[in-house]
């Protein structure tokens, strides 16, 4: 019929495909074997580079052949004239650049080219840079990409303005880029580097002004888009804070020296030292965590001489150098004093404001006031609330107390799949405020009754307190970290969620202890009570444990020092 | 030549247009045999493309027309047997009126040009689309390799030569359009004359005050006239619009090329700026407040799944769009983003269709980049040649300045069976197709047509100055009072192969009241101001200005009910002219409902075979393309040689 094609049917069309994948199959497996062959004769020549680039072309991720290449390519280093490596050179940029086309994502071939351009005498970087450039116009967010571009970057080496220029670029047509914006966060440190010692990655006031400028740009323009509130939670947050040495204390009593970190560390041989000077003299002692166990902790203590402490002279000196930190502290303990200390307030630090900058507080205000005006389009954007949390107690935790708690309820409301990391956040922040209203009214008894705990943080802050109330919470565990409550007399926790009890070990004042309505089942969960030399009273009522059968002389058994155990 | 043509064919079509092409394409690919006839000598009818002298002999052939005696019938009375009747066909098309020309560029005729007449040359030549392919063009196709080896070759064949009858060549028309008219109080000249009456004037050129503009005279508008390519109607593609599927499914995308619509643009409170319309817009705006931008987003957003939410428009369904808008805390100047750039509505449109329509921008965003919409490179006139290219290579059989006396209708069965040509030949068929302007008054005598108001303008700026003057801007001004209509203005920059380099080619387009410069005129005043050779105050100069406007008015033969034509055969159908829409859709619709009515078991315009599937005779060793020994082809010469 006239202007009618034949065409083959489907089955025909489906057998001519599955004869040439097959046959497509035969040929690819017959090249590998044949180089894995080669290889291991050492047969390292040009017909390997010729037989791995059939089977890359097709399939760029195959790692063992990238490293076949680059056996060969290293033979023939040796053994070619500078003309024919360029030549070399030349063709294998080429290739390298059609598996990238193949498979814009395959480490085998970013690598291959990183080592490559890595050996070559007078690598062409602007043209590495082109290459960058194209494969991001095509796909943004190459991660790939970006990783080799900060490589050949750092190599040219490219002005940070250009490449601050370029992710500019990149954002304008798409903000939804992780690696863009991550690139910013690094080179607008190097664009703009701080004289004074302030912590590492702050930026000059106008500077992040701008940043932050362009940043609310993204999230009013889409607030559910995490890289843009990533980004900004980068511009408003600090570094970690420096090392110090928070707190020292030292007992008369108990013989004892207790030190507590910024950060968690493991004192001992072959890791961190810390030398104790005891007036003037130095002491060698053995440090140990609280809780007994060897694994970076925030608080470390150590048994003292009794020579150390004798009460003849008006007053002993106490001196931890701590190294590595290059941090110390001095306490002293006067004739008459059963204890003395020395402490870093966490009001005077603040302490608890880390999570978001020490920042003009004019900036994180005027931050506040657009993200509540995005708020009040979007009530229902996580984003946004976490941030509003944050930047509130970044200004003002007290202050700001009762309105967080009420953004932690809508936020709950509104992400009910991460409700346990927001209660656990809560908790914490919580806790913060707890610490800092104790320390304002110079007490040592810490009330955290009836606040909906659900996990207990910070404990190497309450290494002075005598009374701790936790009552009417959801706590499940009184956590190891607990054991660093080295002055704690008595601890209340009623009416919790109660089922273990590490943390409750070696307190060396702990006299009485309160535990009713809980849920600890077995007598034997007790035991750590039995380091507790002072322990006296025991109050135990509405536990499961007190219906068993035999459960007092059982307990008695176990905590033979206690005076009173009610059941 | 002519009476080498076949007298059996399954399907007539006659008239060239979009609708028809989509038409030929799909019954070439489904096995018909085809004839398409066009009795002008280009492709498309009023959907053609032409360069600049083209459109000047466009313009002088409807001049013409109207002096155009009628013929007597006798001719071909003659050959209509007993048992038959003919239903006349019309001998002049009348669907473009009220043509006026403005030309305010220089007249300096001293580098000579002659001016040439498109209209008659015919060295026509279809390129491949793969023989130029700028990288930033948004290509639709992905395959590169031609579907046959003799591809290239094929519209070349046989173009009809020009014959006395149909010719034509226009002589002496200058007189009649060489008068000068006043508008307004300026004077404008029409601009078909070798006018050398400005010969002598200076060019004023050491105006250093003044910001320098590019001067362009109207000598080198002539003399660049192939790099123009003026469309007749001015339309775009919807990103996820019908025709832009139908190019992709039926691989005819591989003919053409297509740009990204660059900027939406909005005239507010006497000023032109850019919508953000995208996410990438919204987010880099400078003009929105970040509030703003929440609260565009928002709706924006919203109006992409509206459906699932109707509690947020359920209780404003009775209210106007406009209305409706104001409900929704959008600024003043959102509103009218939304209302008259993205939804592209009148302010009277209904909630629900201003929701539609926003819906539909917003669906095409991004798909080929940041506006919904796609420009076919070199004009649209395009698009109809790349569905006879696909018929052509089908076995379709091509005749330009081809006229058809009449359909011959059988009186027993009171089917149509056959045409008669302007040579008196009777061609035989089973199915006709008719563009509605074929169709002679009495077919027509109970219908009221619409019109619509066009205007063609080239200018030296853009409307909205950006960093990049290549810029593709399509900008909807609302109507001034109630009652009249909005105008659609599109501008082309130089990179679409519309205009020579420093200008920029402006359609607008509006459904008519009046005659189109009375509707037109208006908004072309406030956005433009004509060219002087004084530069006069500064306000003025930052406006673009105009060196040569064309206007008329288009016939509008889009929604006319088939019953409404007299006395037309069951076998006989009807395509209509172009509509006033943006998009391709109304032609689209139409050629795939006719199709399915003719055909109603075929697929419409499925993809082709691949080249490997297709199995050759087996003597043969030569691949030999369906077809191509007997295609008449012929094709407007005017942007041939630019694109080569």
């Amino acid at each position: 019929m006239h202007g009618r094609l034949k065409v083959k049917t489907s089955e025909e069309q489906a057998e001519a495909k599955r004869l040439e994948r097959e046959q497509k199959l035969k040929l690819y497996q017959s090249a590998t074997q044949t180089v894995f062959q080669k290889r291991q004769a050492g047969e390292l020549d040009e017909s390997v580079l010729e037989l791995t680039s059939q089977i890359l072309g097709a399939n760029p991720d195959f790692a063992t052949l990238w490293n076949c290449r680059r056996e060969v390519l290293q033979q023939l280093e040796a053994q070619k004239s500078p003309e024919e490596l360029a030549a070399l050179v030349k063709t294998e940029l080429g290739f390298l650049e059609s598996c990238l086309r193949v498979n814009p994502k395959s480490y085998g071939t970013w690598h291959h080219r990183c080592w490559l351009l890595g050996r070559l005498p007078e690598p062409n970087w602007a043209r590495e840079l082109e290459l960058c450039a194209r494969f991001l116009e095509v796909d943004e967010r190459n991660f790939h990409c970006w990783d080799y571009r900060r490589f050949v970057a750092a190599q040219a080496p490219v002005p940070p303005a250009e490449e601050l220029a370029f992710t500019d670029s990149l954002i304008t047509r798409n903000f939804s880029n992780y690696s863009s914006w991550h690139y910013r966060s690094c080179l607008l440190p190097q664009l703009h580097p701080q004289p004074d010692s302030g912590p590492q990655g702050r930026l000059p006031e106008d500077v992040l002004l701008k940043e932050l400028e362009l940043v609310q740009n993204a999230f009013f323009t889409d607030p559910n888009d995490q890289s843009a509130w990533f980004y900004h939670r980068w511009l408003l947050g600090r570094a970690d804070p420096q090392d110090a040495l928070r707190c020292l204390h030292v007992s008369r009593d108990e013989a004892c020296l207790t030190v507590s970190f910024s950060r968690p560390v493991l004192v001992g041989s072959g890791t961190e030292t810390l030398l104790l000077i005891v007036d003037k003299s130095p002491l060698a002692v053995e440090w140990r965590t609280p809780d007994g166990r060897t694994r970076p902790s925030h608080v470390w203590l150590c048994d003292l001489p009794a020579a150390s402490l004798n009460d003849q002279l008006p007053q002993h000196t106490f001196r931890v150098i701590w190294t590595a930190g290059d941090a110390q502290k001095e306490c002293v303990l006067l004739k008459g004093r059963q204890e003395g200390w020395c402490r870093d307030s966490a009001t005077d630090e603040q302490l608890f404001r880390c999570e978001l900058s020490v920042e003009k507080s004019t900036v994180l205000q005027s931050e506040l006031e657009s993200c509540k005006e995005l708020q009040e389009l979007e009530p229902e954007n996580k984003w946004c609330l976490l941030t509003i949390i944050l930047l509130m107690r970044a200004l003002d935790p007290l202050l700001y107390e009762k309105e967080t708690l009420q953004y932690f309820q809508t936020l709950k409301a509104v992400d009910p799949m991460r409700a346990a990391y927001l209660d656990d956040l809560r908790s914490k922040f919580l806790l913060e405020n707890s610490v800092l209203k104790m320390e304002y009214a110079e007490v040592r008894v810490l009330h955290l009754g009836h606040k909906d705990l659900t996990v207990l943080c910070h404990l190497e802050q309450l290494l002075l307190v005598t009374h701790l109330d936790l009552s009417h919470n959801r706590l499940r565990a009184l956590p190891p970290a607990l054991a660093a409550l080295r002055c704690l007399e008595v601890l209340q926790a009623n009416d919790n969620a109660i089922e273990s009890l590490d943390g409750v070990t070696s307190l060396p004042r702990l006299q009485e202890l309160s535990l009713c309505n809980n849920r600890l089942r077995q007598s034997t969960l007790l035991q750590p009570l039995a380091s507790c030399p002072r322990l006296a009273l025991l109050h135990l009522q509405g536990n499961p444990l007190c219906q068993a059968v035999g459960t007092s002389e059982h307990l008695a058994e176990l905590l033979p020092s206690v005076n009173s155990i009610l059941t | 030549m002519a009476d080498s043509l076949p007298t059996e064919f399954d399907v007539v079509i006659i008239g060239t247009g979009l609708p028809e092409s989509i038409l030929a394409a799909a019954c070439s690919r489904s096995g018909q045999r085809v004839l398409h006839l066009d009795s002008r000598s280009y492709y498309g009818g009023n959907w053609a493309s032409f360069s600049f002298s083209g459109l000047l002999s466009w313009l002088k052939e409807y001049q013409q027309n109207s002096d155009i005696v009628e013929e007597s019938t006798a001719s071909w009375q003659g050959l209509i047997h007993e048992t038959e009747e003919a239903i006349t066909l019309r001998k002049k098309d009348e669907s473009i009126q009220h043509t006026e020309v403005f030309c305010y560029a220089s007249q300096d005729m001293d580098d000579n040009i002659e001016e040439t007449d498109a209209l008659q040359k015919n060295t026509s030549s279809v390129t491949s689309s793969t023989t130029t392919k700028p990288l930033d063009s948004a290509c639709l196709s992905e395959e590169t390799h031609s579907l046959y080896a003799t591809d290239h070759e094929l519209p070349a064949k046989g173009t009809p030569k020009s014959d006395g009858e149909i010719s034509l060549e226009v002589t002496d028309v200058e007189d009649t359009l060489a008068k000068e008219k006043y508008c307004g109080d300026k004077t404008c000249i029409h601009t078909v004359s070798d006018g050398d009456k400005d010969e002598n004037k200076p060019i004023e050129e050491d105006n250093t005050d003044q910001p320098k503009r590019n001067k362009i005279t109207y000598s080198q508008i002539v003399k660049e006239s192939r790099r123009f390519n003026i469309d007749l109607v001015s339309k775009l593609l919807y990103s996820q619009g019908l025709l832009i599927d139908l190019l992709i499914k039926s691989n005819v995308s591989r003919y053409a090329e297509f740009k990204n619509v660059t900027r939406i643009l909005a005239f507010r409170e006497g000023k032109v700026e850019q919508v953000p319309c995208s996410r990438a817009d919204v987010f880099n705006s400078k003009e929105l407040t970040m509030v703003e931008k929440r609260i565009l987003m928002k709706f924006l957003t919203f109006c992409l799944d509206y459906e699932q939410h109707p509690d947020q428009y359920q209780a404003f369904v009775q209210c106007s769009f406009s209305e409706y808008l104001q409900t929704k805390k959008l600024t003043p100047n959102l509103q009218h983003f939304v209302l008259h750039s993205i939804a592209m509505t009148e302010s009277s449109c209904s909630t629900i269709d201003g929701l539609k329509a926003t819906k539909n921008f917003l669906r095409c965003l991004g798909r080929f980049g940041n506006t919904p919409f796609l420009f076919p490179l070199y004009g649209q006139g395009e698009i109809p040649q790349c569905f006879c290219r696909m018929c052509a290579v089908f076995g379709g059989i091509y005749c330009l300045r081809h006229k058809v006396q009449c359909l011959v209708v059988d009186k027993e069965s009171g089917r149509c069976k056959a045409i008669i040509d302007h040579l008196g030949q009777r061609i035989n068929a089973k199915y006709f197709i008719v563009e509605d302007s074929y169709l002679s008054e009495e077919t027509c005598s109970n219908i009221q047509y619409k019109q619509i108001s066009r205007a063609v303008l080239i200018t030296d700026q853009s409307i909205l100055k950006a960093d990049s003057d290549q810029q593709i801007s399509i900008l909807v001004v609302p109507p001034v009072e109630s009652g009249t209509c909005a105008v659609r203005v599109t501008e082309l920059c130089s990179s679409t192969m519309t205009c020579m380099k420093d200008t920029y080619l402006v359609h607008l387009t509006c459904s008519s009241s009046k005659t189109a410069r009375e509707d037109l005129e208006l908004v072309v005043k406030k956005l433009f101001t004509p060219f002087t050779e004084t530069e006069i105050d500064k306000e003025e100069l930052t406006k673009p200005r105009l060196l040569w406007a064309l206007y008329f008015n288009m016939r509008d033969s889009s929604g006319i009910s088939r019953s409404s034509y007299n006395g037309l055969p069951s076998n006989v159908y009807v395509c209509s002219g172009p509509d006033c829409g943006l998009g391709n859709e109304h032609a689209v619709k139409q050629a795939e409902t006719l199709f399915q009515e003719i055909f109603p078991n075929e697929e419409f315009c499925p993809p082709p075979p691949n080249p490997e599937d297709i199995i050759f005779d087996g003597d043969d060793k030569q691949p030999e393309a369906p077809g191509t020994n007997n295609i008449i082809m012929a094709k407007l010469d005017s942007s041939d040689e630019v694109k080569t």
